[in-house]
């Protein structure tokens, strides 16, 4: 059982008055403790760096789809940027770099980490806040001057850093091949930092579902999204720490003269990839599973009908989070480590496939025989199933690693990340932040909108990202900025103008979400405790929930996906009802099955 | 533009595209089945099992023999997929798979040039009679070459799409790499890893001869390099 009668009194105690809340501004709204406020903090910085990464995308795309013809408003950067509007290579390469950096560390990562590990942890599991409030709120204002510094990047002598999101040293190390000294610097310091943020949220999170959850809530009725955010938790406090060390090391190289990755004074490069891989890898499921636990909890929502097969889908989070660890050399196919490890590499990311596949045939089997209601949060929870599809299957082909011979580095393996990343996470994202905006602002989304915003973000999506695949096969390298320098690639070049109108189009659609997202909060209708019907523990509080959030220490009596059971006239049964409405259940059921 | 999105591979000029193609037609095929059964059971499901008034959702929790089928069945093909895989990952990447004839040549790759280092008429590297030249890589054909590749700077990718291969040129190592070209032609060599300002214009010429032209051809140059 979770915890202990005197645990709780413990906790009740300090939060006695849930409700009444005569904290001054600044700390109710800036230097929070509170972990609802803290998430809202960490969804507006992580929103504003998708804007950023998006906005860096579409310099991409023009410049891939017309080489050589001025950037729309290029004129007013700075003439480091642009030479008459036309892109130069510099900036390009700065691009690349940061949408990566923005995307995968300032974006997804928070998103999926920041914001729904802090907002759903505590009021999922019955608990009045994180176990550690004051660190919560550090880790969020360690992360806002990393996000800063990283973006002061742009504004010093030779920009910021260009030497791609992995930072392949010696590239990243020795400014006389970039000509960026001060911006690969701040690379390195800022991801330093964000790393802090990143080990405090982390083991938070651990703690807080190890030690709070409210009597009642045992390990198999925590919603999915709980233990996909925990086993992330895990793979965070383990990996950043190497991406800190590797860090470090470059830093020095960048700065005191060290040479760890540079062969002329004994150093070796491989060993930057090595460890980078090592945290990069699990880091691809850090951003993967908490988009695969809230789809679970939304899909068995919105399809009334329990997750199908609760206990393998915790097996295959957990086995995620322990395969994870030992396929990060499938990045590294190419790079000259010993091919015998290839082969090794190989059949660990073959096999990683499996708890994938088996998570994908269990939201079949939740939709199968369900009563299917389409709401915006499941719409998107749907296309997450359906991309992510698309871009595990894509993952067999360059994991297949004769075959990545030939793919490596080109835009099959472009194609196949924004499946994973946009197709899957994001799409996960949106889906969680339309389901709990109510929640979180006490208002609803314009579900009109969201549902304009969805068709159209998966068709423009699908015509940005698909045909890069077909890209990837014709051989087209990544990170080119001007693909019409080979002759086998101008004839694809109607391919890249497709692609690039394509995104500009998806660019577009995204405002229509951010324009939902800002007027609803002031406008939108008020919402209801618990709009969706859900089972889980935060739709019995108001919306938004007081600070310490429950009045008094809910009981919890049933797994969290108990819809359509006989034993009610409703269609779900909230985790914390004893006895389920109408039908004579004494006892309460237990969990799972 | 339906002819440039096809998922046929262009066509090939080395050995290696036996080794590789297949593979790709193999996975394409088993991921193509398994991505069409996937999404039209969703949307079948979606379809026939919309929200209707009057009816509820089916109380299930799970069925462990449909877990242990999905399991069993996925582990199997993608072992299966490593298992026919592993030979010509051994034969392309592996130490002990360069052919024994080879021709040796070397490339240093710097930031944005392939230089490459000929054998010279004795056919052997590091003599008098070996010479360099900048962006142009000639191959004799239905010959095995195998190049010395390193790097003087950053990392670069030796990437020859019509022969299917791919190596990284890391500084401080010399990575052996090869291939057998099977058509006379000329081919493009690109730059697959980021590198720098120049990573997009980091192309080289590869030439495929017959034995004679790549003969005559090495004649001409050592005669050159030897009057300078």
């Amino acid at each position: 059982m979770a915890t202990t009668a005197t645990d709780t009194s413990a906790y009740t105690h300090d939060h006695g008055n849930a409700h009444v809340d005569d904290r001054p501004f600044i700390r109710k709204y800036i230097f929070s403790t509170d972990h609802k406020i803290i998430g809202i903090q960490f969804l507006i910085m992580s929103l504003t760096f998708l804007l950023l990464g998006g906005t860096l995308a579409m310099v991409m795309r023009w410049q891939l789809g017309f080489p050589g013809k001025p950037l729309p408003g290029g004129t007013l950067l700075p003439e480091t940027y642009t030479n008459n509007g036309v892109v130069l290579p510099e900036f390009y390469n700065s691009a690349v770099t940061m949408h990566g950096t923005f995307m995968v560390f300032f974006a997804i990562m928070p998103l999926l980490v920041g914001v729904f590990g802090n907002y759903l942890i505590p009021l999922k599991i019955g608990a009045p806040d994180m176990a550690f409030p004051r660190i919560n709120m550090a880790s969020f204002w360690t992360a806002v001057p990393a996000g800063l510094l990283m973006l002061a990047g742009f504004f010093v002598e030779g920009g910021s850093a260009a030497a791609g999101w992995t930072s392949y040293a010696p590239l990243s190390a020795r400014s006389d091949l970039t000509g960026v000294h001060l911006g690969q610097i701040f690379w390195c310091l800022s991801l330093i930092i964000l790393g802090l943020s990143s080990i405090m949220g982390s083991f938070n999170y651990i703690t807080t579902v190890i030690n709070m959850r409210a009597p009642g809530m045992n390990w198999f009725r925590l919603p999915l999204s709980i233990w996909a955010l925990f086993v992330t938790a895990c793979l965070v406090l383990l990996a950043i720490p190497v991406l800190s060390g590797a860090a470090i090391l470059l830093l020095f190289d960048q700065t005191i003269g060290t040479h760890f990755f540079d062969p002329q004074a004994g150093g070796q490069p491989l060993l930057w990839q090595h460890l980078f891989w090592f945290f990069g890898h699990p880091e691809v499921y850090i951003l993967i599973l908490p988009a695969m636990g809230m789809a679970s909890d939304i899909i068995a929502n919105g399809a009334r009908k329990p997750i199908f097969g609760y206990t393998s889908m915790v097996l295959a989070i957990i086995s995620i989070g322990f395969l994870g660890w030992g396929v990060w050399g499938h990045h590294m196919f190419q790079s000259g480590m010993n091919p015998t490890l290839g082969t090794t590499f190989m059949i660990s990311t073959l096999l990683i496939a499996v708890p994938s596949a088996i998570k994908t045939f269990n939201w079949l089997g939740t939709i199968w025989q369900g009563n299917i209601t389409f709401h915006v949060p499941m719409l998107h929870a749907l296309a997450f199933v359906s991309m992510f599809v698309i871009g595990g299957l894509s993952g067999v082909f360059m994991a297949a690693s004769p075959f990545d011979i030939y793919i490596h580095d080109t835009y099959f393996i472009v194609a196949h990340l924004h499946y994973v990343l946009f197709g899957g996470s994001l799409f996960a994202i949106f889906a969680a932040v339309t389901y709990w905006y109510p929640k979180m602002f006490g208002r609803m989304m314009n579900p009109f909108w969201g549902r304009v915003h969805f068709w159209l973000t998966l068709v423009f999506y699908n015509f940005t990202f698909f045909p890069m695949h077909q890209l990837g096969l014709h051989g087209h390298m990544r990170r080119i900025y001007d693909p019409t320098q080979y002759a086998f690639l101008r004839e694809m070049q109607p391919v890249n103008q497709f692609i690039s109108i394509s995104a500009f189009c998806l660019f577009a659609t995204q405002f229509l979400f951010a324009a939902n997202f800002i007027l609803s909060w002031f406008k939108g209708e008020k919402a209801p405790n618990n709009p969706w019907l859900d089972n889980g523990l935060e739709w019995t509080l108001p919306s938004p929930p007081p600070h310490g959030n429950f009045a008094t220490v809910p009981t919890v009596y049933r797994g969290p996906y108990e819809y359509s059971s006989p034993h009610s006239d409703l269609d779900y049964i909230p985790q914390n009802v004893p006895t389920p409405g109408g039908a004579g259940a004494a006892h309460p059921q237990p969990a799972g099955d | 533009m339906d002819k440039l999105l096809s998922w046929m591979l262009p066509p090939g000029a080395s050995t290696f595209v036996g080794d590789i193609d297949w593979i790709y037609y193999l996975i394409l095929a088993v991921t193509g089945i398994a991505f069409v059964l996937v999404e039209v059971a969703l949307i079948v499901f979606l379809i026939r099992y919309r929200k209707r008034p009057g009816r509820k959702a089916t109380y299930i929790h799970g069925s462990n023999r449909a877990e242990i089928i999905w399991t069993s069945v996925t582990a199997v093909v993608v072992v299966i997929i490593g298992i026919l895989s592993a030979p010509a990952w051994n034969k392309i990447k592996g130490r002990e798979g360069v052919p024994p004839n080879a021709m040796p040549i070397g490339i240093e790759a710097k930031q944005f040039e392939w230089n490459v280092t000929y054998p010279g008429p004795d056919g052997k590297l590091g003599t008098a009679d070996d010479f360099t030249i900048r962006g142009q890589l000639h191959v004799p054909v239905d010959r095995p070459t195998v190049a010395m590749l390193t790097s003087q700077d950053a990392i670069h990718s030796f990437f020859v799409p019509s022969f299917r291969i791919k190596q990284d040129a890391v500084p401080g190592m010399h990575i052996r790499v090869w291939f057998q070209p099977t058509k006379v032609g000329e081919y493009e060599l690109g730059c697959a890893e980021l590198c720098g300002l120049g990573h997009y214009r980091m192309r080289a010429v590869v030439t495929v001869h017959t034995q004679q032209d790549y003969d005559r051809w090495v004649a001409s140059q050592a005669h050159s390099v030897a009057q300078r």
